[in-house]
Formats: structure tokens, C-alpha cells, sequence
């Protein structure tokens, strides 16, 4: 069961406090999309070894989504960042070169 | 025969005899006694029949890895298969039997399978049972199900009388194991002051040195190991656990400890298994090791057991497991059990060692006690059915055809060598190496699991880590390594005479023939031999992962714990590679098994699950309520009176309802507050139509549709002032409802300024409903509720008898119709002021199945009977409920796709049988002809069904394919037993098709 950190709240939490939201940093095509795009957007998911960002909800907690950079692979928890974003910070970049010098960047 | 020994058994409390009975035979053991000692003590070398075969099969172990002993425990409530003798503690009263036999143990007439070994080889249950195909249903089937697990499950009426709890914990450091590995671990990280737990999951400390004669700083192993946990016991940072097993190791130092509290005492008033969440910051597993046994033919013959564990049933029990025993190793260790079986006075003819030669201080010292020691040699086969009668012996690089030499024995002690038990280490990703020199997988130290900051999360020492001397060094160097503290003190040194190195032995003797190798049991409990895993991987297995589940090699209740290595290296050098090259199956928790009711816990009975109850709740118990789960909610599913039925009192709530007046309990219809500048635009994208019109003072009914445009939930919106709308989702889909606008909100629209608040349980809201409805609220007084003042689809805020409510005029029943909302604390005086004001009218309470029957009588769709996740809102008829104006929606480009345009989509209609019946929920309408799978064609199915009281007939909705352009039509719809149904279409509303009951 996995630790994760809400970075709302701080609050340190057992993965039970959580809920899951798949793959982060989806575009929404809506109307007027191509068949290729809303394919996309709604059924091809990334699944790699290695980092993963993904959504989660502190739902038993503050209730905010948050995203988080994590190793599939190792478990680690690179990072954890608000929501409010349509791709990584740069800091939260940086903190996975630090650790995973070889990562081939995103997307 | 095995017996007890006049003196000795350091475990034992002579003075505490202990009677209990097996397969209704009264034995007595001690106090101290596993059952498996007592078993023994008491000449039971037979326990039980194997698996397939139904072979007899003895004790093999003396601890968990134990796969032959597992015993009935109990009787009625609380019977419970499979428990292990080894592991149980005998006391008085304890009631166990033997399994998988047929009428007897002693006689087994399924053993026949024993002459028939062909039938059941590697993969029979693939290769056996293909034809002829009709056989299938009727014998294969049965059969399978007869002879499937070993002990039978208890009977379904016995309710298990025990209290089962769990319990969250945290520490810095968690020690699994307490031997002198774990004690010395435990110390040094205590006396770094972290907080440390320590568990063991036998009911002793020590493990197996003391048994073994470890020294520790010149004195017995057991001096130091009392000290040690006198130490442990003063210090304030150091939590000891005994009867404690570390079950599993998860992500990120999440651990399961599984305490069997009084299993060993059940007449105390504690929980029987306590089942612990530890969260810890460092795990260090002080596992051991488990001996291997060795592959020669009849090693499963009872009396043929683990050296090391004929060993501790005679130092820890004094119970010798025969008369005259002969040794058979690869090893040094195994000479500590022929010297101590010859120190108690045993007979023992020879030790069989399959090494070239045998020098080593413990040999030596066996020779000097006059034993016999043949080396180049290996057991040909085991005497003896029952019981061993006595042993073959042959050069172990023979093919075994013939023996060299017979011993008569009544049992046999056997070592091919130990295994460190790796699993906690392995349970979440750490990997092993293979050891060259003690032949043997363990922790590789580079490639631990990891926790959340990407840091190895466990170490690994003692017997588990492959150290087999110095353990006191390792277990402190783990400490030091894991805290990254230099400063602590350090430990006593235990000493044990030098061995020599074993030789790996993987078949005996190494050519040995096809009879001899099928009759050698890798696995004792699902009765895979040498020949099997031989077989497999003749057939093209190469993976040991899948010759597992092909032989079932490992995959019983013992998970392999001694099958395993042999299995793998026995496949190794069939596919003609290194044991690494073919690695081990992945290790899964938990360890050993760990009971339903740890894993359930207090969960059980009405805390299963939290209860949500509607503020009238209290008053539906006392007035007749026959519930019916609605999520957590219990809701009634009619209000029965004195003789009648459960229909008849659904019929009268039906017809009170279109004729007078009656109440229905709408208090978990979801209700959302949408508020901020923003509102009318994040609404207009959440339902498929228009919300952002609406004025306040007004209600719209709206579908909302996930991205995939199939319907999702549905309800009446509430404009309340300009800013804020009161939106009502179905009873089971609020939080969900809730969570997705939170979503769309916080992580795709996050700059819109809206604010959603969950107020369900904030209101109760009763429904006022029939055509008596409004003489009812005007005899409460208050705000005008005329169809002028409170028109259909308008509400008002005001108060009705001195209540502050809203009322809103929306209709589920199509009858004339009032839900009035008022905060929670006054729903059940309004509902009582209601029914005492209305009962000159004829009022009375609905349930949910009238609530149901009413609108399937107006053609209402119900989410959850009319949909499923597939339909689209065109499918259900509701396209006036989408919106062509908007540019975008919620669903708008999935309802787009090729599919869901396609026109012959199963699109609901009514459906009317010719005979009046009610059609079986969830029938199928036929088609003609077959499907490619030769299947029957279908083109429709029920979505709901009920009888109608108001119209006296059944009443049906249904999709069909292209259904609404087919009306008239009859289609025949498949029932029980081959029923064939004829039923008509027709237009899914049935009643008051012009909605004029409703807006009056």
C-alpha cells in the first residue's frame, strides 16, 4: 500500500486515503475532434516501466486532486504537484532528471 | 514406532498433561506440545492421505513449511480444515481428524489411484478430462469437485463464535523472526532508540540454536537468548509479539502481522486472531531457513522426516521419531541429529552420506560415537507402505538398479541441505542470487525492494540472509546498515564447530531409473514427483512458472515451501541449464495461510458496512418497513400490514397513490449545491441539455452522460437565485455525481468559479403524491401551493404548517405531486404531521417498488434498470432532452461515434404480454436464426418489469432492436424452463399519456 503526500494539505497518507484517477496530462477532445484524437483522449494510456504521472484524490482527506511522478518499476514517488497544470512543472522535471538521469523526458 | 523419552524436552510442562482426541481416539500430550509432537508421542506416524494418490503420509516438518500434517480442528461452529499439527499447540479438549480419506484413515480404498499413477501425471487435469465432450457436465465435473482439496469445508449453516480484530501500528524498525538473529537485531536497533517491533511467529524465542547446541560467548545459546529478552522486555521502545506471523511485506513498508492469540487457550475472552497494519519504517527479517528434503523413492512414506526436524521433536519435546533411525544426507548438519538420536539412546544402524567423504568436525564426532558412516551412498528406495520398514542402499552415481546394502529402521531422517526463507524479502520486488556455495537462493543485498523515497526498504539477516555462523554479526551489521548508526555496542559472538560444504544432491541416486524417480515426492501435498516436472519439461515447459501450474508443483496450501528448490532444480537439469537460468516462481503473501476472520476483522454483521439512514428512518422500522438495500442506504421496499403479502401491499401503496393521497421518503435522492459566477456554464456542460436558461423559481429535468455519451445519471435541476442551482442526482449516484464535478472542476476547468456542496444528508424531502395531494398541504396552512401560485415544474420557498420547506412541484409517479424539503432535523415531524392531517384522506406510505411500478407505468426510465452503461440517451427515446444548440457537452463526442448513430440500436419501447403475465426480469426477445458461435440470434431485452395494480396486468419496458419503428409487433421472449413468451409492443407509456394527472 503506497505512502503518497497530498501537496495541498502536506497531509502523509496510507494509499487507502486515496483514490486513483489514471494517467495525468490528458487532452480533452470534444466535439469536432477527429476519430484519432478522441481515441486518444479517452482509451490509449500510456503504461511504462519506469515514471508514470498519474491523478490522484485525496478523497477521504482535503477531497483535492493532485498529480504525481512515479516509478512503476521501483515504487518511488518522485513528486507530487497540484492539479492545475496541462503538463509537469519544470521543477518537478527536474527533480525526476535528478534521480532518473537517463529518463527520456516527457511526453 | 515413535514414542516419548522418560527425561528431557525442554519445551514440555510434564506436570500438565493435556487429553485430546484424534479421529476420536483419546491421546494425552503436554502442556508445551505442538499436536504434531503429541501425535508423535502417542506412536501416530500416520496422519493422513495424500492429495491424488490418497498415499499414507506421516510428519514431515516440525514448523510451518510442513505439508503432510493438516488436520480437522474443532467441531460445529467452530470446525476449521487444514490446520497444520506442527503449528497448533495442543491443549486440553482439543478435537482434531485426519483428511482426504475414504471410509478411513488406515483404510483408503480411493488409494486405489496409487496403481493408477498414468492417469494422473503432469497435466492431467488438461490432458484427462477433453472427451468425450458429453461427459463434461455429468462425470468429469463431479468427479473433480469430489476429489478437489484435502479436508472437507465446514458445513454451510455453522456460524464461525469467535471475535476476529485489527489493528494499525507504526514503528522505525520491524524485526520478523525471533530467533538469536532477530533477538540480536531487535537489541542493537534498540539501542539506537528507535522504536522497534519484534515478532515471532512460534510461542518461543530462540528459534532453532538452542536445539542445535549454538554457543554464545562460551555459554549455551539459551542463556543468552533468556537475557536478551529480559532486556528487550525492560526497555520502553521495544514492543514484543509471540504467536505472531510476519504474513506479507507490501509497498512502501506496509506490513501484515498475523497473531493467533488463542488458538493455543480457547476458552479466554480475547479475539482469536488479531491481524496487525504495521507501517514501518525499517523491516528486518530474521526469517531462517527451511531444510530441503531429499528425492529418492518412498521418501513420503510416513517415518521418513527432516533431520533438523527429528531433532527438535527431540530436544524440544523428548519424542524420538522411531526406534532405530537412519540418516541420509548431502551435509554436515544432518550429523547433529544422528549424534543427538544416539545420545538419547536411540538406535541408529548408518548415516548415508552422498558426498565422497565426510571429515568435517561433526562426521568425526559421529564416527567417534561409534556411528556407522557410509559416504558415495544414497537410498535406493524406502521399505515399508504405512510405515517405514527399513531402506535400500546403492552408489549414489548408480542408476539404482540394484542395492548395495538393507537396513531395517522405522524411520528415516533426511537433508538435502537448507533453504533461507526469502519470501518477506521477495513479497514486493526484492531479488535474490544464488548462493554457489551453500547452494541455495538468498537476498541479494543491491536489489531490495523500494519505498516511497526510492530507498531499499528491507534487510535481510541470520539463516534468511544464507549466514549460517556469526549470525550475531550479521544480524548487528544489518542494523548498522539499515539505521546507518556506527556508535552502537557490539554484539556476543556464537560459535558452531566448522562445517564442511554440503553437495548439492537433486535426485537419489543421481541416474536413478524411471520407477525409482516416480515414485520420489517433490511436492508431499499435491503429489507431484520427480517424474512429473521431468515430464513437463519433455512436453516443451521451460518456464518454471508455467510448469508450476502445469505439475501444480508448489501450488498447494504449503505454496512449496519444501518443494520448491528441488522442483526447480530438477527442471533445471532436465531443460540441461543452471539453476539461476530458471529462477524461482514469485513468492506471494501471505507466508502461511492466515484466516478468513483475521482478514475480516470486526467487518462482520451490521458493522460490514456503515449504514446510511434517512432522517425518517426511525419511523419506518416502527410502521411495517420491509427494507431493501439502496447502496448503503436501507430504504422500504413496501409497508406491509397484518396478513398481507409483500404484493399485495405494493399493489394497495400503487393504487392509494393514483386514487388519494400518499408519502414517499425521497431523503437520499442525491442533492448538490451548484454555486458561482460560473454555475450556469459548468451545468450547460454537465447534462446533455440546457441548464443556463433556467430561472430561478423553476426546475428542468437533465441527463448527464460520461465522456462516452452513455447515460450516467439523471434529475430535476432547481434554479435557486441567480448564482446557484440545486441540482438532484439519483439516490445511489450523489458522491459519484459529486466526485465527477469536483473533477472537472479542480483538473480540467479549474479557472471557472464554482463551488459544489454534497447536502443530501443536509435535508430530508418527503413526496407528497395523488390527486388529494394539495387539499392535504392546504390543511397544514402556510405558503399557497395552488397551481397558479406552484405551477408543475416551478418551486417556492415558504413554510407549510410552521415548517420551513421548499416545496417542488416535479412528479416521478405522473400523479399531482409535491416534494417538500426541509432540514433533516424536521423531517420526521413533518412526515407525522402529514399522515395525522391526511388520514381522513386515506394517506398512507410508499415504498420503492410502488415508487418503481408507477413510473414504469408513465414510461419514466429508471438509471441502473433502463441503462447499464452502454445506452445512450437516443436509445431511451429522451433525444428532446438533448441539446442542439450547444457547442459542446459532456458525452456530445462520444454520442458522435459510427456506433452510437448506428440505426439498429436497441431503443426501448413498452412491451405487453398477450396473455396479461409479467415478463422474467432481464429476458431476452429472440431473433431468428444462429450467431457465428452457434448461439440463438436475440433482438431485445426486459429493463423493467412489474404487475400493474392501476392498469391489472404486467407491465414491461424493454430495448429492441429498432424498436420504436416496430410497433405492434409481436416478439417472443425466452423464459424459465424453455418458456416461450409472446409479447407485443407498444409505447412505453402506459398511463395518463397526455401528463395531464400530473399538472393540475
Amino acid at each position: 500500500m503506497l505512502l503518497l503526500t497530498c501537496p495541498y494539505c502536506g497531509v502523509t497518507a496510507e494509499e487507502t486515503e486515496f483514490s486513483a484517477g489514471g494517467e495525468a496530462h490528458l487532452t480533452r477532445h470534444g466535439p469536432g475532434s477527429s476519430d484519432h484524437d478522441y481515441e486518444a483522449y479517452m482509451f490509449n494510456r500510456k503504461n511504462p516501466r519506469g515514471v508514470h504521472f498519474e491523478r490522484w484524490r485525496h478523497a477521504y482527506g482535503c477531497g483535492k486532486w493532485f498529480l504525481a511522478a512515479r516509478d512503476t518499476m521501483t515504487l518511488e514517488v518522485l513528486a507530487t504537484y497540484p492539479a492545475q497544470t496541462s503538463e509537469p512543472p519544470a521543477e518537478v522535471i527536474a527533480k525526476i532528471k535528478l534521480k532518473r538521469p537517463d529518463w527520456e523526458g516527457y511526453p | 514406532m515413535s514414542h516419548r523419552l522418560p527425561n528431557g524436552g525442554r519445551l514440555i510442562r510434564r506436570g500438565k498433561p493435556q487429553s485430546f482426541t484424534f479421529n476420536g481416539k483419546r491421546m494425552t500430550g503436554y502442556a508445551g506440545d505442538t499436536l504434531a509432537a503429541s501425535l508423535l508421542a502417542n506412536g501416530q506416524t500416520l496422519v493422513g492421505r495424500s492429495f491424488k494418490y490418497h498415499r499414507p503420509r506421516g510428519i514431515v516438518a516440525s514448523g510451518v513449511e510442513e505439508p503432510n500434517a493438516l488436520v480437522g480442528l474443532g467441531r460445529g461452529d467452530r470446525y476449521e480444515p487444514n490446520q497444520r499439527a506442527t503449528t497448533t499447540e495442543v491443549f486440553d479438549g482439543l478435537v482434531a481428524e485426519s483428511q482426504n480419506h475414504w471410509p478411513s484413515l488406515d483404510l483408503d480404498l480411493l488409494s486405489v489411484n496409487n496403481l493408477l499413477p498414468q492417469f494422473l501425471t503432469a497435466g492431467f487435469y488438461y490432458k484427462t478430462f477433453l472427451q468425450p465432450r458429453a461427459f463434461w457436465k455429468h462425470v468429469y465435473e463431479p468427479i473433480i469437485r469430489r476429489s478437489a482439496g484435502l479436508g472437507k469445508a465446514p458445513d454451510d449453516k455453522a456460524r464461525d463464535p469467535d471475535r476476529y480484530e485489527q489493528i494499525y501500528a507504526f514503528c522505525d524498525v520491524l524485526i520478523i523472526g525471533g530467533g538469536i538473529a532477530g533477538l540480536q537485531a531487535a537489541l542493537s536497533a534498540a539501542q539506537s532508540g528507535a522504536r522497534v517491533a519484534l515478532w515471532e511467529q512460534t510461542a518461543h524465542w530462540g528459534g532453532r540454536a538452542p536445539v542445535d547446541g549454538v554457543q554464545i560467548d562460551g555459554k549455551p545459546a539459551q542463556n543468552w537468548i533468556k537475557t536478551t529478552v529480559e532486556a528487550l522486555e525492560k526497555m520502553n521502545n521495544v514492543h514484543l509479539r509471540l504467536r505472531m506471523m510476519g504474513a506479507g511485506v507490501h509497498d512502501h513498508g506496509y506490513v501484515l502481522g498475523y497473531e493467533r492469540i488463542t488458538d493455543h487457550a480457547p476458552a479466554t475472552q480475547a479475539p482469536r486472531h488479531r491481524l496487525w497494519r504495521m507501517r514501518a519504517g525499517h523491516i528486518i527479517t530474521a526469517t531462517g531457513a527451511i531444510e530441503r528434503p531429499l528425492s529418492f523413492a518412498g521418501n513420503d512414506v510416513p517415518g521418513v522426516m527432516l533431520a533438523a526436524a527429528m531433532r527438535d521433536y527431540l530436544v524440544n519435546y523428548a519424542v524420538a521419531a522411531g526406534n532405530s533411525v537412519v540418516v541420509v544426507t548431502n551435509n554436515d548438519d544432518a550429523y547433529r541429529t544422528a549424534i543427538a538420536l544416539r545420545k538419547a539412546g536411540l538406535g541408529v544402524p548408518a548415516v548415508i552420506d552422498a558426498r565422497a567423504e565426510a571429515n568435517g568436525a561433526l562426521p568425526q564426532e559421529a564416527r567417534a560415537l561409534g556411528l556407522r558412516v557410509l559416504t558415495g551412498r544414497g537410498v535406493r528406495k524406502v521399505k515399508g507402505g504405512k510405515r517405514v520398514k527399513g531402506v535400500e542402499i546403492c552408489r549414489i552415481d548408480s542408476a539404482g538398479t540394484a542395492h548395495s546394502e538393507v537396513f531395517d529402521c522405522d524411520a528415516i531422517a533426511m537433508s538435502g541441505g537448507w533453504s533461507p526463507v526469502v519470501h518477506l524479502w521477495s513479497h514486493c520486488g526484492g531479488k535474490l542470487t544464488w548462493d554457489t556455495n551453500g547452494h541455495f537462493f538468498r537476498p541479494d543485498p543491491n536489489r531490495p525492494p523500494t519505498g516511497a523515497d526510492g530507498a531499499g526498504f528491507v534487510t535481510v539477516c541470520g539463516a534468511a540472509n544464507g549466514v549460517m555462523s556469526a549470525v550475531l554479526a550479521d544480524a548487528h551489521a544489518a542494523v548498522v546498515t539499515a539505521l546507518g548508526r556506527q556508535d552502537l555496542p557490539m554484539p556476543a559472538q556464537d560459535q558452531l564447530p566448522e562445517e564442511d560444504p554440503l553437495e548439492p544432491v537433486w535426485i537419489m541416486p543421481r541416474r536413478a531409473e524411471y520407477p525409482l524417480r516416480a515414485k520420489m515426492w517433490l511436492d508431499y501435498q499435491n503429489d507431484v514427483k520427480v517424474s512429473d516436472v521431468q515430464l513437463a519439461a519433455r512436453e516443451g515447459y521451460q518456464s518454471v512458472e508455467h510448469t508450476k501450474r502445469y505439475t501444480t508443483l508448489g501450488m498447494a496450501t504449503d505454496q512449496g515451501k519444501l518443494s520448491n528448490i528441488n522442483g526447480l532444480a530438477v527442471l533445471s537439469d532436465a531443460l540441461g541449464q543452471p539453476i539461476p537460468a530458471t529462477g524461482t516462481t514469485t513468492f506471494r503473501p501471505p507466508y502461511t495461510p492466515i484466516s478468513l476472520g483475521a482478514i475480516a476483522g470486526e467487518a462482520r454483521g451490521a458493522v460490514f458496512q456503515p449504514l446510511r439512514r434517512s432522517p425518517l428512518h426511525d419511523w419506518h422500522a416502527a410502521n411495517g418497513a420491509d427494507w431493501e438495500p439502496v447502496g448503503q442506504w436501507r430504504r422500504p421496499f413496501t409497508y406491509k400490514r397484518p396478513g398481507e403479502s409483500r404484493d399485495q401491499a405494493v399493489n394497495r401503496e400503487v393504487r392509494n397513490a393514483r386514487e388519494a393521497v400518499s408519502l414517499l421518503d425521497a431523503s437520499t435522492l442525491g442533492k448538490i449545491l451548484v454555486s458561482g459566477p460560473d454555475a450556469g456554464r459548468f451545468l450547460d456542460m454537465l447534462y446533455t441539455n440546457m441548464m443556463s436558461t433556467l430561472k430561478p423559481g423553476k426546475c428542468r429535468y437533465g441527463l448527464m452522460c460520461n465522456e462516452n455519451g452513455f447515460l450516467m445519471d439523471d434529475g430535476v435541476v432547481a434554479r435557486i437565485d441567480e448564482q446557484s442551482f440545486l441540482v438532484h442526482t439519483t439516490s445511489g449516484g450523489a458522491d459519484h455525481v459529486h466526485g465527477w464535478m469536483e473533477d472537472w472542476l479542480q483538473c480540467e476547468w479549474w479557472d471557472w468559479k464554482v463551488h459544489t456542496v454534497n447536502l443530501t444528508e443536509q435535508f430530508a424531502q418527503i413526496a407528497v403524491v395523488g390527486p388529494k395531494a394539495r387539499l392535504l398541504l392546504e390543511r397544514l396552512g402556510g405558503m399557497d401551493v395552488s397551481a397558479d401560485a406552484l405551477p408543475f415544474m416551478d418551486w417556492r420557498a415558504g413554510q407549510l404548517g410552521g415548517f420551513d420547506v421548499r416545496a417542488f412541484r416535479i412528479s416521478f409517479s405522473g400523479e399531482l405531486s409535491y416534494e417538500i424539503a426541509v432540514p433533516a432535523s424536521q423531517g420526521a415531524a413533518l412526515w407525522e404531521r402529514l399522515m395525522t392531517a391526511g388520514a381522513d384522506l386515506g394517506i398512507m406510505p410508499y415504498g420503492t417498488e410502488a415508487l418503481h411500478i408507477l413510473r414504469a407505468e408513465k414510461g419514466f426510465i429508471m438509471i441502473g434498470d433502463e441503462t447499464d452503461g452502454t445506452v445512450i440517451p437516443q436509445d431511451l427515446g429522451l433525444n428532446w432532452a438533448i441539446s442542439k444548440k450547444k457547442t459542446d457537452f459532456l458525452g456530445k463526442r462520444g454520442m458522435e461515434r459510427e456506433a452510437m448513430v448506428n440505426p439498429d440500436r436497441w431503443k426501448l419501447v413498452g412491451l405487453e404480454t398477450l396473455d396479461g403475465s409479467v415478463l422474467p426480469h432481464g429476458a431476452l426477445a429472440l431473433g431468428k436464426g444462429k450467431n457465428a458461435n452457434g448461439q440463438a440470434v436475440t433482438e431485445g431485452r426486459v429493463t423493467s418489469t412489474y404487475f400493474s395494480a392501476t392498469l391489472g396486468r404486467g407491465i414491461a419496458m424493454g430495448l429492441v432492436a429498432q424498436g420504436p419503428e416496430r410497433m405492434g409487433e409481436e416478439l417472443i421472449f425466452a423464459g424459465p424452463q424453455d418458456k416461450r413468451i409472446k409479447t407485443r409492443i407498444v409505447d412505453p407509456v402506459l398511463y395518463d399519456k397526455e401528463g395531464a394527472r400530473q399538472n393540475v
